[in-house]
C-alpha cells in the first residue's frame, strides 16, 4: 500500500513505478522459473528475495542514470519494490511451480494490471490535486485544486472509490 | 549433510552471481549518475545568476564550493549546497553569495518533501526571489508581518516551519562557508 499511496501523486509517477514493477516481475519470474528445480525448499524465499533485490537495484540505477527527475520523484519507493508483496508472492506462488512461458505470461499480466491501477489512481489524483495531466494543465485556474488529493489521505479516498466502482461493475456483469 | 551443503551452496552462488551483475551495472552507470548530479547543480547556479558564464568546482576541507565567473573571468561569487531538516524530510538548497559575503545572490531549492500546497511553496518564485540581494553580514531572519529590515524575508502563510527551516539551513551553511573560506 505504502508505495501505491506515495508515488501516485501524478499519472507519470504512477506509470513509471508500474513499469519498474513490470520489469522486476518479468525478470524475477524468468530467473525463478529457470532455477526452480535447483533451489532447495528451505532457502527458496531467501534466494527469491536476493534475485528480486538485484533486479530492483538495477532499475533504481537505471532511473538514476537515465531519468533523474523521475528518480527524484519516486525517491525511496523504488528500492521498496523489493518488499512489494506482488513480486515475492507471484514468484513463490506461480513462477516456482510453473513453466518459464507460463511464468512470464503471469508476470506480464500481473504487472500490466498493477500499472494500469497505478496509472488511473495517479491520473485522478493529478487532475483533481494539481489541475494537470501528464504535466499539461487541463483544468482552468479558476478551479481550486483539492490539495488532499496530493496527500496520502486523498490516495486512500480515491482507492476506496475505485474499489467500490470495480465491485459495482463486477456485480453488474454477473 | 548433503542437503545442508546444497542449501549453503545454492544460496552462496546466487548471491555471488547477483553481486557480480550489480557491480557491473553500478560501474556502468556511475559516470552518468554523477554527471546528472553536477548537471542539476550547474543548471541551478545558471538559473540564479544569469551573468555567470563559468563555474569552477573546488573542494575546501571536503566541502564542495563552486566559484562563479562572469564573461570577463572575474569572480562573481560562491555557490554551495546547503542542506538540513525541513518540516518533512531534508531540504537541499543551492545557495549563491557574492564574493565578499555581503549579500545573497539567490537560492534554488534542489530537493524537498514539504507539504504540497503549503510548505512546498518554498519552490515558488515569489518565495525564492525574496532571497536575492538579502544582507548576510548578520543572520537572516523571517517575519510573519511586513518585511522591515534588509536581512528579513516574509514567511509563507500557513508554512512557517518550512520557511523557518529554509532560513536556518541558509544561516548555518553561510556561517560554515564564511569560516571555511576565511582560512583559505
Amino acid at each position: 500500500m505504502c508505495p501505491t499511496l506515495a508515488v501516485t501523486t501524478t499519472a507519470l509517477n504512477g506509470l513509471s513505478m508500474g513499469c519498474a514493477v513490470i520489469f522486476v516481475l518479468f525478470f524475477s519470474s524468468l530467473v525463478v522459473s529457470l532455477i526452480k528445480r535447483v533451489v532447495p525448499h528451505q532457502v527458496r524465499i531467501a534466494v527469491y528475495t536476493v534475485i528480486i533485490a538485484t533486479f530492483v537495484t538495477i532499475v533504481d540505477i537505471f532511473f538514476k542514470a537515465q531519468f533523474p527527475k523521475i528518480s527524484e520523484q519516486l525517491g525511496p519507493y523504488v528500492p521498496l519494490i523489493i518488499v512489494n508483496c506482488i513480486i515475492l508472492g507471484r514468484c513463490e506462488a506461480f513462477a516456482s511451480r510453473y513453466s518459464v512461458k507460463e511464468s512470464l505470461l503471469d508476470a506480464l499480466g500481473m504487472g500490466i494490471g498493477f500499472t494500469w491501477g497505478l496509472f488511473i489512481l495517479g491520473t485522478i489524483r493529478e487532475i483533481l490535486g494539481s489541475r494537470t495531466f501528464l504535466g499539461i494543465e487541463i483544468l482552468p485556474s479558476s478551479f481550486n485544486p483539492l490539495v488532499v488529493m496530493v496527500l496520502p489521505s486523498g490516495a486512500f479516498l480515491v482507492l476506496g472509490f475505485m474499489i467500490a466502482a470495480m465491485n459495482k461493475i463486477e456485480e453488474k456483469s454477473q | 549433510m548433503r542437503d545442508n551443503i546444497k542449501i549453503i551452496g545454492v544460496l552462496t552462488i546466487v548471491c555471488l552471481v547477483c553481486a557480480l551483475f550489480l557491480s557491473l551495472a553500478a560501474s556502468m552507470a556511475k559516470d552518468k549518475v554523477t554527471r546528472n548530479e553536477s548537471k542539476a547543480i550547474r543548471e541551478a547556479i545558471f538559473n540564479i545568476v544569469g551573468e555567470c558564464k563559468e563555474i569552477k568546482e573546488v573542494s575546501i576541507k571536503g566541502t564542495k564550493v563552486y566559484k562563479l565567473f562572469d564573461d570577463k573571468n572575474s569572480l562573481i561569487g560562491y555557490g554551495f549546497l546547503a542542506a538540513g531538516e525541513g518540516y518533512q524530510g531534508k531540504i537541499k538548497i543551492m545557495t549563491v553569495v557574492d564574493k565578499n559575503f555581503n549579500k545573497l545572490l539567490g537560492i534554488e531549492i534542489i530537493s524537498s518533501q514539504e507539504t504540497p500546497g503549503l510548505g512546498a511553496k518554498i519552490n515558488e518564485d515569489y518565495f525564492k526571489n525574496q532571497f536575492k540581494s538579502l544582507n548576510i553580514k548578520i543572520p537572516i531572519e523571517y517575519t510573519k508581518g511586513e518585511v522591515k529590515k534588509d536581512n528579513q524575508i516574509k514567511a509563507i502563510t500557513g508554512a512557517t516551519i518550512s520557511s523557518k527551516s529554509v532560513v536556518n539551513i541558509l544561516n548555518k551553511a553561510i556561517d560554515k562557508l564564511k569560516s571555511l573560506l576565511k582560512n583559505e
